[in-house]
């Protein structure tokens, strides 16, 4: 009997087709949450897709290509005043002003990425937290923003737009936001890039050795969770509408980096469906359990060492493992 | 009681299987080759048995004693040494400094650095060079002292030919043979067919991880050691 | 006039810079760890001196004696529990886990002790200090400290190069494998370079606590600069660490002579600017970065 004629290789299986199906009639569905939900209820969505968002992006960079970076949020806090000084400064419209601050974003994270991309490890993770700091110093340095109490957004939006309204274009663009992002990673996880970087995460040097191009794949990632984490920091600006870059509740600081680093480890890093599940699981606690002060961190922190050491492929790995479950087709599956 | 015994032992490299259900006995005394051509397994044994690799299945016994569960710095201080595939000296210390490494950490007996140095005289001058600046053949010689210096009751030599000019492994197994001719037990992987049946009380020829030919080096032919190393028919133990 | 005396005190103040690192340095070179607490650790090291010194009448220098060995004992306590099983889990997971404790002592250290700023005593050595010149002022503590970090990393060189724990720790950093051939264990070995680590950084806790307020979430920051100088010297050596703390330092005191803002931003753009030069250096052909450390 001949293993190759009754063997097949395939993307999509019937589970997939389904589950991808489903989730793309759910994202829909949400969009149509502000004409039935609530301000509170539409207030609580909007830090489940900003968090999501990290997740997602931090699990790029961290789970399909091995840079563990402690500083994400020097792109939170680009994103975040990128949108006050657009459209305080300069009357742009907030959304607008969101649009862009991510496009300056990700244009910041091409030529940091030529620099620090030459750092691995635990290198690498420190000096993007380097980075953040700096950009936390620039902005506090600076009077025009706000120096170090602080500044907001509020006249930009208030002038334009009624809570209610801002409520509303605010969740459509968290929406949009975490929608597109999945989609962008799930196509680039899907191409050849995906199947490089799976080979680099295996061997690197045997990938490296058949011409998969290391350094572009990485960057392409870095640039990508760059653009990202901005994403999430004009959002989490357009929700919290002030913002201060020092001090323990810093948009620029190391806590979201705590965050990201739990939602990962919990869900299950390096998978596509983890993230999402560890962005729910935080979310789920940061609402009805505790959202500050210094048991909720003792507690992330507890369990993100816990998950790390004990169930190193997070939840979702844990699941995937025992049941060969695959719910977003971007791997490739045997059937026989 | 064998002082060495190998039982049903598996070994695995990821998903890899390099050492398939074997049995090996080894007495006290002998110097048994183990042969076979490269991906037979034979490195991955001498490893396994000296602790550097977890077998997935098996067990081996040393001296009576189960050690399977016991890792290498503890089979070391029991008498296993391998002196390792490719010499792996520590490239930054000395020579001296690699030596007193073993010394200190391993068991103690008659060979101290001094006795080392007068049985590898060649070393002697070189004791203050860094080890990374040694010829191979130098390499060698310092790695095999070094393994000496614990003592071991059970020495496991990989391919302390490698990459050496055939005069330069003339000189190192010229330094071993008195190795050989004392009552000391040694299990040599050795490429060189030659050498291994010139030295050896003992073959044991591997494939794909099992032993396929065994027996008294003396009462084996050339033609059934090269038969079982090429896989093209199974010999049987003498 | 003011520049030399701000570099005199840089290269001062890149004696606790050095101290500091050099925990940092030592893990890294014989484990491959970086661990993101080292900074925290530092910090818990201030405050049990901070504790005895408020509850007993001991002098800071006294609660030395205590604290030090009690950091040998966490840092030993520390590999053999959390960072060994993080080794075995994978290359990325010891970042994660020191990432997760370095949350978990900043929290916890807000809790037990409040966000409130302190300052440990520093006798009359903290106050004093010689005049040199109509240029010059060297305080003694900071003069102390150099003197203290010289003297910690001759040790450690003596003890890598001259004593048997020394030639293991070099021996299982170069080869694990190999030397637990030889019968060194390399737990242990790890163990003992842990220890180490985490004691100095409990001496530069103190001393820096001497010398500047100290609040629970000084950790990161701490962690930031050792990290900067062990960079700025070249992972993996041990005066390479001592030289980049100075460097460290002195970006930092000039750049405070410019502007006080400036003082961290200073040394961030200096420790950036090596990364630049080092990249650059790179991608012309020449291996500037250990193995470990660079892609």
């Amino acid at each position: 009997m001949s293993v190759v004629a009754t063997t097949r290789v395939e993307r999509w299986s019937a589970v997939s087709v389904s589950f991808t199906g489903a989730l793309a009639a759910l994202i829909a569905l949400l969009a149509f949450a502000p004409l039935l939900l609530g301000q509170n209820s539409l207030d609580n969505l909007i830090q489940l897709y900003f968090l999501v968002i990290l997740a997602i992006m931090w699990n790029a960079l961290a789970g399909y290509g091995g840079l563990v970076s402690v500083g994400q949020q020097a792109f939170i806090g680009i994103g975040a005043y990128g949108v006050v000084f657009l459209s305080v400064q300069h009357s742009l419209n907030p959304y607008l002003a969101m649009l862009v601050a991510t496009a300056i974003g990700a244009a910041i994270s091409i030529p940091l990425a030529a620099v620090m991309l030459w750092l691995r490890g635990g290198a690498f993770a420190i000096g993007m937290w380097v980075v953040a700091e700096m950009f936390a110093i620039f902005v506090s340095l600076d009077a025009t923003l706000g120096g170090g109490t602080g500044t907001s957004a509020v006249l930009a939006f208030n002038l334009r737009y009624t809570p209610d309204q801002r409520l509303k274009y605010t969740y459509w663009a968290a929406l949009a936001a975490a929608a597109t992002l999945l989609v962008v990673l799930f196509v680039l996880l899907r191409s050849r890039l995906g199947a490089s970087l799976q080979a680099i995460r295996d061997d690197e040097e045997a990938a490296r050795s058949v011409g998969v191009r290391v350094l572009l794949g990485r960057g392409v990632l870095f640039v990508l969770a760059g653009a990202g984490c901005t994403a999430a920091g004009a959002i989490i600006l357009a929700w919290q509408l002030s913002i201060l870059p020092l001090g323990p509740d810093s948009i620029f600081g190391v806590d979201w980096s705590a965050k990201m680093i739990f939602m990962v480890l919990v869900g299950g890093l390096g998978t596509f469906e983890g993230p999402i599940l560890g962005a729910i699981v935080l979310y789920l606690l940061q609402t009805y359990v505790s959202n500050s002060g210094v048991w909720y961190f003792v507690m992330l922190g507890s369990i993100a060492i816990a998950v790390a050491l004990f169930l190193p492929r997070g939840v979702w790995g844990a699941v995937q493992e025992r049941f060969n479950l695959q719910l977003l087709p971007v791997g490739y599956r045997l059937r026989r | 009681m064998s002082l060495l015994e190998v039982h049903g032992v598996a070994a695995r490299h990821g998903l890899l299987t390099a050492v398939r259900n074997l049995d090996l006995a080894v007495e006290e005394g002998e110097t048994v080759a183990l042969i076979g051509a490269n991906g037979a397994g034979k490195t991955t044994l001498l490893r396994t048995i000296a602790g550097a690799h977890r077998p997935s299945e098996g067990r081996i016994v040393f001296d009576g004693r189960d050690v399977t569960r016991l890792p290498a710095h503890r089979r070391a201080k029991l008498g296993i040494a391998l002196v390792p595939e490719g010499r792996r000296l520590f490239p930054n210390l000395t020579v001296e400094e690699n030596l007193r490494v073993a010394a200190a950490a391993g068991r103690k007996g008659r060979w101290t650095v001094d006795e080392v140095l007068e049985t590898f005289p060649l070393l002697e001058p070189l004791r203050n060079r860094r080890a990374a600046s040694l010829s191979g053949g130098q390499q060698q010689a310092t790695a095999i002292a070094r393994s000496l210096l614990t003592n071991p009751r059970l020495l496991l030599l990989d391919e302390v030919s490698l990459g050496l000019a055939p005069v330069v492994v003339d000189r190192v197994y010229d330094a071993l043979q008195p190795l050989f001719e004392a009552d000391s037990t040694i299990v040599l992987v050795e490429q060189d067919l030659g050498r291994a049946l010139s030295v050896a009380t003992r073959v044991v020829c591997m494939l794909e991880g099992r032993v396929v030919l065994e027996g008294p080096a003396s009462e084996l032919t050339r033609e059934q050691v090269t038969d079982a190393y090429f896989g093209l028919r199974r010999g049987a133990a003498a | 006039m003011n520049w030399a005396n701000a570099v005199l005190h840089g290269i001062l103040l890149g004696g606790l810079y050095a101290l500091l690192a050099t925990g940092l340095s030592l893990m890294f070179g014989v484990m491959r760890i970086i661990n993101l607490a080292h900074g925290s650790l530092a910090l818990v090291g201030a405050y049990m001196a901070f504790l005895l010194t408020e509850h007993t009448s001991m002098s800071t220098y006294l609660s030395l004696v205590i604290v030090l060995p009690g950091a040998l004992v966490v840092g030993y306590v520390l590999q053999w529990t959390l960072l060994e099983r993080s080794l075995r889990a994978g290359e990325l997971v010891p970042l994660l886990t020191t990432f997760g404790l370095l949350i978990v002592i900043a929290n916890l250290l807000q809790e037990f002790f409040s966000p409130d700023v302190h300052s440990l005593p520093s006798g009359s050595i903290g106050t004093a200090s010689w005049r040199i010149s109509s240029h010059f002022t060297v305080p003694w503590l900071d003069a102390l400290i150099l003197g203290v970090a010289i003297g910690a990393l001759g040790s450690l060189q003596l003890l890598l190069r001259r004593t048997q724990i020394g030639r293991e720790l070099r021996a299982t950093a170069a080869d694990a494998d190999t030397a637990e051939l030889l019968g060194v264990d390399a737990r242990r070995v790890y163990a003992y370079a842990t220890a180490i680590a985490v004691a100095t950084a409990a001496l530069a806790g103190v001393f820096y606590a001497m010398r500047s307020a100290f609040d629970p979430f000084s950790g990161p920051t701490q962690l930031i600069y050792a990290f900067e100088a062990v960079v700025i010297g070249g992972l993996g050596s041990l005066w390479g660490t001592l030289l980049g703390g100075i460097v460290l330092g002195v970006a930092q005191t000039v750049g405070a002579q410019i502007d006080v803002q400036y003082f961290a931003l200073a040394g961030h753009v200096v420790f950036l600017a090596v990364l630049v030069l080092r990249a650059v250096l790179q991608a012309g052909g020449l291996r500037v970065l250990p193995r470990g450390a660079a892609a």
